[in-house]
């Protein structure tokens, strides 16, 4: 028999959110253990658009937005590595009065918690962004917001918990997680246990069947976004890009490469993986050369997908779980993890090490589902 | 439903893709035995890279194109001419991906797709780069490269070019050079003398194919170009109007100046269509890759999709020819149609030839691995990404990378138009001599679609089939 070593904390999961949580518990004093059965943002966390933007978010993520901003505007100070994130602004644009509408009252929400969006409209927004179709109505730019480099985020946390004590087990799945000692015992796909006082769940679009497992069942299903990338060409492109409809999300990189999302690509059956559709190439590719008309002659030299939890009332679900204690959860980000993910291993460490986060994140709560009535806020697919 | 929706088991929808040796000899057969197929090929005209055609405003006799292969060149594109009428022959067409039984095309005219119930694929190699420092810039070529320019387009990299690397067409294409007037400086092989002593035995099995190469190799030397063996190349500088090659022989650095340079290691299986419809691969450890399973006759792991000829492994173009028809063969054998026994046991017992053959240029022209390992860190691997040998020296113990598509991720090493193809043999070595790990354990790069860059407005219309 092997010895069973006891953490004060397994994380199960080693996306951009169980690495996060990994390091600022771990800072907080806390003996941690992540699992990851493939490798540290092998999925949505390393795959995704790389938006980092509050710009349109529902009111009730916002708190927690804000202050993930923050952290990603000290990066490098934090994991040691700025994770090219490069704040350039965020710009929705909107095709007719109706959407321009929805811009404007956006305003208002995002002007109460601080946050100041320039509208543009006419000859303005085409001084300002003389790349933008003349088919756009009109735009609103949220300075501050921005993008980063995906492929480094989840990885840096992760080598910055792992030197600073956090155990990172990559390649071995948590298989069967038990009641064990008024904690948790969690035996891994490799036989091997390990036993923990705190259980957090951070298994992105796979945390449902965790959460399931203690009676807190929330509606996330996983989708697959697809993703594109363009040949480099000079820099001209100086805002991230999304719309009012969804339908589009779009970066340059200093570099030269466009890269945009739009479109789902299709699921493994057994959901743990997912590939570009094709068919999906000729709305998003034919989109963004209708947004931006110099992108139609430029050569697409990739796509590809990852899978994400997709929750019904498009938040979410951050928390301590109603029925378990010990146990929390944060999975389901429906498209907004990147940019959360800082801030959500930040109030995880909180809510273990203090019972309280001052951030204010009530509306997540997997308390919501608890009462089937509680229903749906607001549903925001947009990436 | 119109008269083309009859179902598949009538008339079984049969796509080859590449219309190489392989690809040709593959259609032949099946059109023998009254099948209809269509044959994809990116470039305008059929013979693939061996019996590569130039176009018609450039067209010289067979035998200047093709040297000792012209009977057989003229052999295949009459082949070809006599099959036109009776196949759906789709030039100029990019095959971008696939998925199922669907292939996604491109063309001048747009995207399409078609759908297939049995696949054959016939996509040949390209050049295996060994880099070195220097090899970006201009006038530097890849070998196969330099050939493309003299059969395609007449044209010569240079009057003095310098061929360096590994491999028959090393000499082949220095002499055809030569005989193009043009007069290379120098054949600087990174095999050993010994090496190819050793291979003897194994190359001895097609000693046509071996005479040629001591021919080769005999008339460069009575024209006094030096041969030399064992070189390893160690930098490419330009100085005045020539680049000067420094390489080192028996522990010694010597250098030689041309007015271009020709850089080939080898060939690389074009592997990422049977990748990305999901072929189990396995490591081949002679030519240090990853390779496509398959069975004898080509059946890959996957009950409709088929491998023939360089796709499945670097065997050369009378083997190609002998697996586009066996591959052809086994297509109809699963389709429960009678083959011709004489014929399939004589196409079998030369690819066993074949591939023993094969075994014996791996011997003797081996990747040049320890080379790679050795190279300075302002070498650039990938030349897409710009990202140099000791970028990813610095990044694989930083970032604790064990992994191919890992060390794409943090470097941007083959994240580029060519997804790699360029930089992934080399990439893998120094991966695994940094890790100290054996190369099968680094993995490979994932083909990703669009195989080739398309451009976005393709995307836009789909045109019509
Ligand atoms: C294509 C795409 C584009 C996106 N664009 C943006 C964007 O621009 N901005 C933004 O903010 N968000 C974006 N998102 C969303 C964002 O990527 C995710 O919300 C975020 O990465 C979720 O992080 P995570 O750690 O919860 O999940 P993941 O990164 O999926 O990590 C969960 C991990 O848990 C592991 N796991 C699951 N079960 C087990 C188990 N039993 N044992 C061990 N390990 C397990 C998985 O292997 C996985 O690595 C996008 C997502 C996608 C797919
Ligand atoms: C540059 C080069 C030069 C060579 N020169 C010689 C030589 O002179 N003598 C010699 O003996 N051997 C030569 N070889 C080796 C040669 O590969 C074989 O001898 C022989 O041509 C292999 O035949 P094949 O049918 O397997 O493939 P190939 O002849 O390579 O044919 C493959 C065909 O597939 C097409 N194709 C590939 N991918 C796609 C796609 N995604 N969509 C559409 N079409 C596609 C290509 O356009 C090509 O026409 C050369 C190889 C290369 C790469």
């Amino acid at each position: 028999m092997t010895d069973i070593v006891q953490y004060d904390v397994c994380i199960i999961g080693g996306g951009l959110v169980g690495c996060s949580a990994a390091l600022h518990l771990t800072r907080a004093g806390q003996s941690v253990v992540l699992v990851e059965r493939d490798s540290v943002g092998a999925h949505a966390s390393g795959v995704n658009f790389g938006g980092v933007r509050r710009h349109g978010r529902n009111a009730l993520e916002l708190p927690l937005s804000l202050r993930s901003l923050d952290i990603w505007r000290n990066m490098a100070a934090l994991v040691g590595n700025d994770c090219e994130f490069m704040p350039c602004g965020h710009l929705k644009v909107a095709r007719n009065e109706a959407e321009m509408s929805v811009l404007e009252q956006w305003r208002g929400f995002g002007a109460q918690h601080g946050i100041d969006v320039e509208l543009h409209n006419g000859a303005k927004l085409r001084q300002r962004f003389p790349w933008l179709s003349a088919q756009i109505y009109g735009a609103s730019f949220c300075p501050g917001d921005g993008h980063a480099n995906p492929r480094l985020a989840a990885p840096a946390f992760a080598l910055r918990a792992r030197a600073e004590g956090a155990v990172i087990i990559e390649g071995d799945g948590a298989d069967v997680i038990e009641d064990a000692q008024g904690g948790f015992e969690v035996t891994l796909m490799s036989g091997k246990r390990l036993r923990a006082s705190v259980l957090v769940n951070a298994a992105g679009a796979w945390g449902r069947t965790i959460a399931a497992r203690y009676g807190d069942d929330a509606p996330v299903n996983a989708v697959a976004p697809q993703m594109f990338v363009s040949e480099p060409v000079p820099y001209f492109i100086d805002a991230v890009l999304g719309m009012v409809c969804g339908g589009l999300y779009l970066r340059q990189i200093p570099r030269g490469n466009v890269i945009f999302g739009g479109g789902r690509g299709t699921l493994s059956p057994d959901q743990r993986s997912s590939w570009p559709s094709d068919r999906v190439f000729a709305e998003t590719v034919g989109l963004a050369g209708e947004i931006i008309p110099q992108l139609r002659n430029l050569a697409i030299i990739r796509s590809w997908t990852g899978v994400e939890g997709n929750c019904d009332d498009g938040l979410p679900v951050v928390g301590s779980s109603p029925r378990r204690q010990g146990l929390y959860h944060a999975f389901g980000f429906s498209g907004h993890g990147f940019q959360m993910a800082p801030a959500v291993g930040a109030v995880l460490s909180e809510l273990i090490t203090r019972g309280a986060t001052p951030t204010d994140i009530s509306a997540l709560s997997p308390q919501r589902f608890a009462d089937a009535k509680s229903g749906l806020v607001m549903a925001e697919s947009e990436i | 439903m119109t008269d083309g929706d009859m179902t598949s088991a009538d008339t079984p929808r049969i796509a080859i893709i590449g219309a190489g040796p392989a690809g040709i000899r593959a259609a032949e057969t099946l059109v023998e035995a009254g099948l209809r197929v269509t044959l994809i090929d990116e470039a305008a005209l059929p013979g693939g890279q061996i019996y590569r055609q130039p176009p018609p405003t450039l067209r010289r006799p067979a035998k200047a194109l093709y040297g000792f292969e012209a009977g057989k060149a003229e052999a295949l594109h009459s082949s070809f001419a006599r099959l036109r009428s009776a196949i759906d022959y789709r030039p100029e067409t990019l095959v971008w991906g696939a998925r199922d039984n669907r292939l996604l095309l491109s063309s001048r005219a747009g995207n399409t797709e078609i759908a297939f119930d049995k696949l054959i694929l016939a996509t040949g190699a390209m050049d295996r780069i060994a880099p070195v420092a220097g090899w970006t810039q201009p006038g530097v070529y890849s070998l196969g490269g330099a050939q493309v320019v003299l059969k395609h387009q007449a044209c010569l990299i240079g009057k003095r070019p310098i061929f360096a690397g590994t491999g028959p067409l090393l000499y082949l294409i220095a002499w055809q050079y030569l005989r193009a007037g043009s007069r290379p400086a120098a054949v600087l092989d990174t095999g050993s003398f010994a090496g190819q002593l050793r291979a003897l035995p194994r190359l001895a099995r097609q000693p046509r194919t071996l005479l040629k190469g001591l021919y080769f190799t005999a008339a460069l030397r009575a024209k006094g170009i030096p041969v030399l063996y064992s070189a390893l190349p160690a930098r490419i500088d330009a100085r005045d109007d020539n680049l000067v090659l420094t390489y080192t022989r028996n522990g010694r650095s010597h250098e030689i100046a041309g007015d271009a340079v020709a850089l080939g290691s080898g060939l690389k299986p074009e592997t990422q269509l049977a990748e990305i419809l999901g072929c189990a691969f396995d490591f081949h450890s002679p030519s240090r890759s990853y390779l496509p399973r398959c069975d004898r006759m080509g059946r890959s792991s996957l009950a409709t999709t088929y491998i023939a000829g360089d796709t499945g492994g670097i065997r050369g173009a009378d083997a190609a020819e002998a697996g586009g028809a066996l591959a052809a063969l086994a297509v109809l054998e699963d389709l429960g149609r009678s083959v011709p026994e004489v014929r399939k046991r004589q196409l079998l017992t030369h690819m066993r030839r074949a591939e023993i053959f094969r075994s014996g240029l791996e011997l003797a022209f081996a990747y040049p691995a320890p080379a790679i390992a050795g190279l300075a860190d302002d070498t650039v691997l990938c030349r897409c990404e710009n990202v140099t040998i000791g970028d990813l020296r610095a990044a694989i113990p930083q970032w604790n990378i064990t992994e191919m598509n890992r060390l794409k991720a943090i470097t941007r090493c083959g994240m580029g138009r060519c997804q790699g193809r360029v930089c992934g043999s080399a990439a893998m070595e120094v991966l695994a001599s940094e890790t100290h790990a054996p190369i099968e354990s680094v993995g490979r790069l994932r083909g990703q679609i669009p195989l080739k860059p398309v451009v976005g407005s393709n995307f836009e219309t789909k045109a019509a089939s």
